[in-house]
């Protein structure tokens, strides 16, 4: 018999950390203890993408949309909603809107979204190979591999234009077309999943949501270029995302979707999984390669490409998940429905992870030429707790701050960089008035230093010194000579680094000093971090007439600095201060202040 | 599973598709509200969504949502099921078992005609202000 209602729990790594396996067995066990467990369905499911809102469950059909779900509510959902056909209206994303009409398309998170490379998450099973297949799983292997060959294959994503996901944005088309005509009986594909951007998670959850269609995908290339073995670079810090590929490879080996003569068709194709420590340099494709074949990730110089001398220098083509995860829609929609998504210098869509001080965090993919307003505003929701808008940062620590004048910008490759950032592989973490520009160019450039493997020395020397020189600016000790320096250090990196990561290091400085002059002269001139963030350059100050001598702030301070009558206005020992913000954070009157 | 043939992928992608296809809520414009208060439950509502569910699937009906809701109001009709079609009028059924699920299916959703026996009204629908 049919069933009569599927509930969908999210599986993703977020909400599973918010305790979704265990919502998952209790709602099995509630099923089973109501006595309905064989009329309805319990599914666990890739990220849905509202990770603000998570853990996250869907009961179909009524399409109801449960929010922040506690294991113990499970009992509760069965016995309502299922027994008594009742929505647990608490636990509903929108507790004003009445039965029928919490549609999931009506929430605004998801309104201006468009999916494609999210297309299955959230809606299947990412560990039953049947429910991929049954949304056109496998169809676009089907014509790779019996109608089509490998020259229209490539023409397909050319048409597409498809260009890659990682970050740089390069033709896919042409990649695999490199790797086709170089010359040599043995060639590879690599899947690159070493996701490292701070904040970001697009990769984890395309591959922990649908892992099939990176396996479709890499099988496709694989035909096109004439491989006949694949390798996915994935971090071990991702566990769920690996198991569930390992799931995957598994039931598509049984399947003969892998291996030997996949469908009968005499092409042989197998994927191995490589897994990498997680270091930031080996999503670099050189590095990657040689972190793969067993040595220390090092960039290598370029040329040789690895389209021409890879993997165990052989021909290698290299593409990013996302890159893969639209390539099977290609195939079977075809280039031109692709090509009209999207602007005319990128085609598509692109997967953000939205993270910082915004609304609605979370996993948004738009069409490109989105403007970034509508993804903050509309779709993010804004900012969090009413304060304003300063800047958001993409591209991670290689790319650069987009400021409230550039809201309006549509995003695509060109556009991105036109105005002093890049598209990176999608992190964007919005700050808002409380963050200073040049800390948060001090966290990225700490984190690019961290991960330099020292190889050059414009990249190991560089990072180091632009770091030095932003702390002394942040302690109050900057000169305006800095400046200049920094612009020199820079531009020596940007020539002179060996790779993408030494290349950009210096990104996040200059395009602060770009948007944000006036922070910068802040710090170094007056002495003062307009933020209030930087703890050498502020002080936190009790305005007598305001403070009414509750002695809330003086019971919080963990140093003791604070001192005062009750009922008298206190005051605060600067000398003795450590500028932890408690106290600022604990007064209620707003008799404190930062100078 | 042994190793498929494009044959066998293309069977089983067909018949996990209707599967999966039950699942969807796009494209379902008709809806069938099964009253499962205490009073519809006692009276045989649950053998009532279970007929609509097979009888939908006999058939091969795919544009059908089958919900339930808490009591209607009827009790003294239970059970009571609301059918929803487009170009009809919404219609509450009382005194609905498996004989008249199949009838509703066949004359109200199929051949878009009432089936009158069955026919109660929303009560007091019409002193309900309709926005």
């Amino acid at each position: 018999m049919a069933f009569r209602n599927y509930i969908l729990v999210c599986g993703g790594t977020g909400c599973e950390s918010s305790r979704s396996e265990e919502i998952y067995q209790n709602l099995i066990k509630e099923c089973e203890a109501q006595g309905v467990k064989d009329e309805v369905q319990v599914i666990k499911t890739g990220c849905f993408g509202f990770c603000e809102q998570g853990p996250i469950v869907k009961i179909l059909p009524e399409d109801a949309f449960y929010v922040k779900v506690k294991p113990e509510d499970a009992k509760e959902l069965v016995a309502e909603h299922i027994i008594k056909g009742r929505e647990v209206t608490r636990l509903l994303y929108d507790k004003n809107q009445s039965k029928r009409n919490t549609k999931v398309e009506d929430i605004q998170f998801y309104q201006k979204q468009f999916r494609i490379v999210l297309r299955n998450c959230g809606k299947i099973d990412p560990e039953n190979i049947d429910e991929y297949i049954a949304r056109d799983g496998y169809e676009a292997l089907e014509k790779a591999l019996f109608e089509m060959t490998p020259e229209q294959i490539v023409d397909e994503l050319k048409t597409a234009g498809l260009r890659g996901r990682g970050g740089a944005g390069f033709p896919t088309w042409m990649k695999w077309n490199f790797t086709k005509s170089s010359p040599g009986e043995i060639k590879y594909v690599v899947c690159n999943a070493d996701e490292g951007d701070p904040g970001a998670y697009m990769d984890r959850s395309t591959l922990e949501g649908d892992p099939h269609s990176v396996l479709e995908a890499m099988t496709i290339c694989g035909k096109a270029i004439g491989a006949h073995q694949g390798f996915i670079y994935i971090r071990a810090e991702y566990p769920l995302a690996i198991h569930r590929l390992e799931v995957a490879m598994k039931q598509s080996r049984e399947y003969g979707l892998l291996g030997k003569d996949i469908l009968g068709s005499g092409f042989d194709f197998d994927i191995e999984i490589r897994l990498g420590a997680g270091a930031f340099v080996c999503g670099e494709e050189t590095a990657l390669l040689q972190s793969i074949e067993g040595h220390r990730g090092m960039p290598q110089p370029r040329p040789p490409f690895p389209a021409v001398k890879g993997l165990w220098g052989k021909p290698t083509c290299i593409n990013n998940v996302e890159t893969f995860a639209n390539v099977a829609v290609i195939i079977n929609k075809g280039g031109n429905w692709f090509n009209k998504i999207g602007t005319d210098d990128s085609h598509g869509t692109k997967v953000f992870a939205l993270t910082g001080k915004i609304a609605n965090s979370g996993l948004v993919e738009v069409p490109m030429g989105t403007t970034l307003r509508e993804i903050v505003f509309d779709i993010g929701g804004g900012i969090a707790n009413g304060k304003k808008f300063k800047a958001v940062q993409t591209g991670g620590p290689s790319g650069g701050v987009i400021t409230e004048e550039n809201l309006d910008t549509p995003i695509d490759f060109g556009g991105l960089i036109k105005i002093g950032s890049m598209m990176g592989s999608g992190g964007m973490i919005v700050m808002d008035e409380d963050d200073c520009i040049v800390d948060v160019a001090k966290f990225y450039l700490n984190f690019s230093v961290d991960e330099s493997c020292g190889k050059c020395a414009p990249c190991r020397i560089g990072g180091r010194s632009l770091l030095h020189i932003l702390d002394k600016i942040t302690c109050g000790n900057g000169t305006l000579e800095d400046i200049d320096t920094i612009h020199k250090i820079a531009h020596a990196m940007q020539k002179g680094a060996l790779c993408a990561l030494g290349q950009t290091t210096p990104n996040p400085v200059l395009s602060g000093l770009r948007y944000f002059p006036e922070e910068y002269r802040a710090h170094i001139v007056d002495k003062k971090c307009p933020a209030g963030k930087c703890k050498k350059l502020i002080t936190y100050v009790i305005d007598p007439a305001k403070c009414i001598g509750c002695t809330a702030c003086a019971r919080k301070c963990p140093v003791g600095a604070i001192s005062g009558e009750r009922k008298q206005p206190h005051k605060i020992n600067t000398a003795a201060c450590i500028k932890c913000g408690a106290c600022y954070a604990t007064c209620k009157f707003g008799a404190i202040s930062i100078h | 599973m042994a190793k498929m043939t494009l044959e066998d992928l293309r069977k089983l992608r067909e018949s996990k598709q209707d599967a999966l296809r039950k699942r969807d809520v796009e494209g379902k414009d008709c809806q069938v509200i099964v009253g499962m208060g205490t009073c519809g439950i006692a009276a045989g509502a649950k053998v009532v969504l279970d007929a609509f569910l097979s009888e939908l699937e006999a058939k091969g009906i795919e544009n059908v949502s089958v919900t339930q809701t808490g009591c209607m109001g009827l009790c003294h009709v239970e059970p009571t099921v609301e059918v929803i079609v487009p170009g009809m009028p919404d219609v509450i059924y009382g005194n609905v078992d498996a004989k008249v699920v199949k009838q509703i299916v066949a004359d109200h959703i199929i051949g878009k005609k009432l089936v009158s026996e069955h026919v109660f009204d929303k009560p007091a629908a019409d002193i309900l202000k309709k926005d």
